[in-house]
């Protein structure tokens, strides 16, 4: 594995340091974990494009010395579309916040998903909107506080993976920042899937879901990830009860389905045999 | 040129745009823009170039804007509430400098309004729908031909300027067929690439004429479009006054310095006018007639019809209110240009106004009345 210094020297633009990131934040640990997957994949770094959406999760690529598009709030995986069909040799990752994909980006979520286009969606998913000041958000659980909801959510969650399952991606995953080699594990097997990858990663917000949930330190929640964890194969043991408040991590399908670009290629190669016979 | 032709303005469009070297399209179903959708699903997987029927506007605008910066010439298409909600990831497209064009085939009324019929109700949304100082390129067709003319102007101009072009065409436009011969190839204009070595690209660095080179995504030359205001180097510089000044100033001024290279009008009997109609598109068809109708009645009027109309054509114009008796504006909405001839005109002659709403092109007698009254 690439140590710091190493993987600093190779991927990062040491002069846009230091981050705009809090102390204790998750965003720093899973852009590392990222980059560690795309190094032991051998991707060379001129071929790997991210797309960034907006919020603290949005920032992961200002930092990373790849091609690195950062679009409009939600519209990450529109952005991504439009580059990987019109070259496809890219491999591409889109980075998005839990309200960033799953609030005001959800249409394009469900949609890449349908469609099998092969990219990587990575949601940091810290349960609260980050970057405009600590607001409810789609994954924020029932009764859960936020700066709009002082005395507790009164709204269902998303529950990201069943969504992105419910939608037909091909490789849907869930980590954490505390397992972080698991997560460098899923994100190397999400970006060598041909098709749609979406992995999740319980991350941690102390700022404001921290604080607004009396839970600010870092380690309180990096304990909280570890011992609300539970597999996908020991989750399938438990009631719909045991398994309220747990995180359940790993991967929950790996499948081939047809892809939306191959099959789109294979219809531009029919039509130009066609026109040459 | 290819032998003459039964084409429709929609199709025609599609035509230029794809000789102009399109070859990405994403968009969204509305009338009256369907046509070029559908030529474009059946077209460019034939061409080697790529079709997408995005979720909805947003979506088609965004994957737009990333099948650009991967290196191709781009292209939506839509009508009224398609354009509004494209203009968020326009606005992204004219700060990151992302080349693209966007067809408004325009409809009348605010929301969904007078979906099959014709106006010109977003002339001011071509400039100003999305949010910020920002500069705007748009060009007007009134026939068949024209739609394929400006397309291929469209695209030539969103690449030499890195930023959106509009193309307003309406209902009417859209849907009228005349024959039309289009030329086997046109000249086209491809974006300023890098040829630097790869270590010293610096990616918003402009050139004298305040355009950065722009690399294709995957190339080897690094950058990161960013929607924030940024540096030379796309680095968010938010709170930084004097990088957000010079961004801002030299995004209005890469386009409205050279507004010149951009001005396309036609004049018809503009020598001796004394009463000049100025519209565009579909209006300035039965103004022309109007115009001759005046002629053959002793009325010295004449046709000022702007292609391109953002910027606006302020020499053209001014030139004109230098010397005419009177200026009559007819427009197919409640004076968007009308206050652009105005300011231009600044007094040196009176302006009159002429306007249709109601979703029906203006007869040639309504604007030769407005003539005559005039002269
Ligand atoms: C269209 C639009 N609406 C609202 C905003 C303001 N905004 C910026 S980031 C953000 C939410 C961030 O939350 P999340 O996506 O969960 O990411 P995080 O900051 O927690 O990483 C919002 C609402 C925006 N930039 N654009
Ligand atoms: S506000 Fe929360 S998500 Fe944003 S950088 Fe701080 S800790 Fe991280």
């Amino acid at each position: 594995m690439l140590s710091t210094a190493q993987m600093l020297e190779k991927y990062y633009l040491v002069d846009k340091l230091p981050n705009i990131w809090c102390a204790g934040c998750g965003d720093g640990a899973i852009a590392a974990a990222l980059v560690r997957a795309v190094d032991e994949l051998g991707i060379d770094k001129n071929s790997l494009t991210q797309v960034n959406g907006i919020g603290c999760s949005g920032r992961v690529g200002a930092y990373q010395d790849f091609d690195v598009i950062k679009g409009t709030h939600g519209r990450a995986l529109a952005f991504a579309t439009g580059i990987k069909l019109f070259k496809p040799e890219l491999t591409v990752v889109a980075i998005m916040g839990d309200g960033d994909c799953g609030a005001i980006g959800g249409n394009h979520f469900i949609h890449a998903a349908r469609r099998n286009i092969d990219l990587t969606a990575l949601v940091i998913n810290n349960r609260i909107y980050g970057m405009t000041g600590g607001q409810s958000s789609p994954t924020t659980p029932f009764g859960d506080r936020a700066s709009t909801a002082l005395t507790g959510s009164v709204e269902r969650p998303f529950d990201l993976c069943q969504l992105a399952i419910g939608a037909g991606a091909t490789y849907v995953a869930r980590g954490t920042v505390y397992h972080i080699k698991q997560l460098q594990r899923l994100l190397k097997n999400a970006i060598a899937h041909k098709g749609f990858s979406f992995v999740e990663v319980v991350s941690q917000c102390p700022i404001y879901y921290g604080r607004y949930n009396d839970e600010a330190s870092p380690a309180a929640m990096l304990r909280w990830q570890k011992e609300s964890a539970v597999s996908v194969t020991a989750a399938q043991g438990l009631s719909p009860e045991e398994l309220q408040g747990k995180i359940v991590i790993g991967e929950f399908v790996a499948k081939d389905e047809p892809e939306f670009v191959s099959e789109y290629q294979a219809l531009i190669d029919r039509y130009g045999q066609e026109a040459a016979e | 040129m290819t032998t003459p032709r039964l084409l429709q303005g929609n199709e025609a469009l599609v035509e230029g745009a794809l000789a102009a070297g399109v070859r990405f399209f994403a968009g969204y179903p509305i009338t009256p823009a369907t046509e070029i959708l559908e030529l474009m699903a059946r077209k460019l997987p034939r061409l080697g170039g790529k079709f997408i029927q995005m979720e909805d506007e947003l979506g088609s605008m965004g994957a737009v804007i990333g099948a650009s910066v991967a290196g191709a010439k781009a292209m939506t298409a839509s009508s009224g509430p398609g354009i509004s909600l494209k203009q968020e990831n326009i606005g992204f497209a004219i700060i990151a400098e992302i080349p693209c064009v966007v067809v408004n085939v325009m409809r009348g009324g605010p929301s969904t309004g007078m979906p099959t019929l014709p106006s010109q109700m977003d002339v001011m949304q071509a400039k100003w729908g999305a949010h910020g100082d920002h500069p705007a390129i748009a060009l007007a067709p009134w026939s068949v031909e024209e739609c394929f003319t400006t397309a291929v102007r469209a695209v030539n101009l969103a690449e030499r300027f890195r930023t959106p072009v509009t193309l307003l065409s309406d209902a009417e436009i859209a849907h009228m067929r005349e024959v039309y011969a289009p030329p086997e190839s046109v000249e086209t204009i491809d974006r300023p690439r890098p040829n630097c070595p790869r270590e010293e690209y610096v990616p918003y660095r402009p050139d004298e004429r305040g355009i950065p080179a722009m690399a294709d995504f995957g190339s080897g030359y690094r950058w990161h479009p960013d929607s924030n205001c940024h540096d030379e180097y796309g680095f968010p510089a938010t709170n930084n006054h004097a990088v957000g000044d010079k961004l801002v100033r030299r995004l209005v001024g890469k386009v409205n310095d050279y507004a010149e290279e951009i001005h396309w009008l036609s004049e018809e009997r503009l020598e001796d006018a004394e009463i000049v109609v100025f519209a565009f598109g579909s209006v300035a068809r039965s103004a022309s007639e109007a115009v001759d109708v005046a002629r053959s009645q002793g009325i010295k009027a004449g046709l000022l019809r702007p292609i391109s109309i953002w910027p606006f054509p302020d020499p053209a114009v001014a030139k004109v209110a230098a010397r005419a008796k009177a200026i009559l504006v007819a427009e197919g909405n409640l004076g968007q240009l009308l206050g652009e001839v105005q300011r231009v005109a600044a007094g040196r002659c009176p302006v009159a106004h002429f306007s249709r709403v109601d979703g029906l092109i203006p007869r040639p007698e309504q604007i030769l009345a407005r003539i005559k009254e005039l002269a």
